[in-house]
């Protein structure tokens, strides 16, 4: 036990005690061996860090009220999107895209010169042996550290340029702005400013009908689905009605539309006759999202 | 009042060596800036830890609201980010100095090297100061994702795809944190998981493993 029985004072405190006497342990010089004024931590010094910490605390909450986080719109898989990693990624990224470290010499890239360059940073003191400490008695530490900042800032910027030169040319606008200014747009009109993606699930009205089978002996299936949502790009049919009567499903089968082909002669191929398409484009108009 | 409560505890655990281990030591004056202007660099590192704790707290507010599937998440971060009092700053706050940390840590890095501090006896504290960084990057690659935007999905799709062009392991690295053959609701659970439990629980063994060993060995001497 620290405490010895006999005093009554709890604790007694000489020089630095964080360091326990014992054998082969490199004892660092004590603080009174180097010239100068020390201070406690405790509370001095720590007030004076709190003092430089409350002004990097208001710094973050000044950027963080001028500048709010950005956000874009949901994910989507099929979206033209530029890919753009964070920041302080963009000299890996960019280092990644240098022909001689990528295709071929992707290995030399991803292994090759990154493996040893954050390699030999982490084992920097099993590098750098020598007891000099100063950097400009250390050139080849110091230079080498210094080309990896010069190359990390010149990619860095390299790889912003880039990406600012590639959305200007597709006249592209990054997402987390339009998606702020439709919602400004939407808040002045006083509509909703979401823009999470909503989706209803549609019945399908009227689901023992004849025309159904049809649906299905016509091949619309094949692109429209079974279950009439559509596959990806051929658009869900449950609730077509909202949009097209009867006369506009005829026309839409009979002249195709955007990427769908006009289906009328298919269907009669199929061996449906021009009362059956006539049934199954009324069906269809059928088809509301609300009864 | 303060004190008898202290010396109760005391009594019984006997926390005055420990106290005295983690607060009651000096701070020479070649690291302090109220002596010399230029001993700021000295600064960073505490200045880093200083931000990662806001990290931590304004993280575990951001998860009351966050609901990580890819059917909600983007909606519960739109939701924090417009309606919740007040989240706008903490998911500002988090973005932000998700950051910073970056900056700092790599301030306190190149002070570190061009002080020629982690050389004997500091090696193995400069090794734990990289594990830390490589750690923080993991922390910003993992929490890019979550806010399931455009710009999150198509960056992680390509971060994975440059694990995947390592040889040998980088195939199995991808489909690990992928979580399957696409960027999708498994690939967003883990960068959650991986984000707000494992590489924290890892960041925290390592900043203790840090601290431990600074205070065992002393900031290093004036050059």
């Amino acid at each position: 036990m620290a405490h010895k029985d006999d005093s009554k004072e709890k604790v007694v405190f000489v020089g630095d005690s964080r360091v326990r006497r014992g054998n082969g342990f490199i004892t660092p010089p004590d603080y009174s061996a180097y010239p100068g004024k020390s201070e406690a931590f405790i509370p001095n010094f720590l007030l004076k860090e709190w003092m430089v910490g409350v002004v990097v605390l208001v710094g973050i909450l000044v950027l963080t009220i001028s500048e709010p986080a950005p956000l874009g719109f949901p994910a989507n898989a099929t979206a033209t999107v530029i890919p753009i990693p964070d920041w302080y990624f963009l000299f890996l990224y960019q280092y990644l895209k240098l022909p001689y470290a990528s295709g071929d010499y992707i290995v030399l890239g991803t292994l090759g010169v990154t493996g040893v360059a954050f390699g030999s940073l982490l084992l920097a003191p099993f590098l750098d042996t020598g007891r000099e400490r100063r950097f400009y008695r250390r050139p080849i530490a110091s230079s080498l550290m210094f080309l990896s900042l010069a190359a990390i800032v010149y990619l860095t910027n390299t790889a912003w340029t880039e990406y600012k030169h590639e959305m200007a040319e597709t006249g592209q606008i990054p997402e987390d702005v339009q998606r702020e200014e439709k919602a400004a747009e939407n808040r002045a009109a006083g509509l909703p400013t979401t823009t999470v993606v909503q989706t209803k699930d549609i019945a399908i009205v009227d689901k023992d009908d004849p025309a159904m089978a049809l649906y299905k002996q016509a091949s619309c299936v094949s692109c429209h689905a079974v279950d009439m949502k559509g596959t990806g790009g051929p658009p869900s049919l449950r609730g077509v009605g909202d949009k097209h009567d009867k006369a506009a499903i005829l026309t839409i089968i009979k002249e195709g539309k955007g990427q769908m082909p006009p289906m009328y002669e298919t269907a009669m191929g199929a061996g449906l006759s021009e009362q059956d398409i006539d049934d199954l484009a009324g069906w269809l108009a059928k088809q509301k999202s609300e009864q | 009042m303060f004190k008898n409560v202290y010396n109760w505890i005391d009594e019984r655990l006997d926390i005055t060596p420990i106290w005295r281990d983690v607060a009651d030591h000096e701070v020479p004056e070649h690291v302090n800036p109220a002596h010399h202007f230029s001993a700021f660099v000295y600064c960073f590192g505490g200045l880093t830890f200083f931000i990662t704790v806001i990290q931590i707290l304004s993280g575990m507010f951001l998860t009351m609201y966050y609901v990580p599937d890819i059917i909600n998440a983007y909606a519960s971060v739109e939701y924090l980010q417009t309606k919740v009092a007040f989240g706008q700053i903490v998911r500002g706050m988090h973005h932000w100095g998700a950051s910073l940390v970056i900056v700092m840590m790599f301030l306190h890095t190149m002070r570190v090297f061009f002080t020629g501090s982690y050389k004997a006896p500091r090696e193995m504290n400069w090794v734990v100061g990289m594990l830390i960084f490589f750690v923080m990057l993991g922390l910003g690659l993992t929490g890019y994702l979550l806010p399931w935007d455009n710009k999150a999905y198509f960056a992680t799709k390509v971060t994975l795809e440059i694990a995947n062009s390592v040889p040998v392991m980088g195939p199995v690295l991808k489909e690990l944190m992928q979580g399957g053959t696409i960027v999708g609701a498994e690939t967003l659970t883990r960068f959650f998981a991986l984000h707000v439990f494992f590489l924290p629980a890892v960041l925290l063994i390592l900043l203790v493993g840090h601290f431990i060993m600074i205070r065992r060995q002393g900031i290093s001497g004036p050059l």
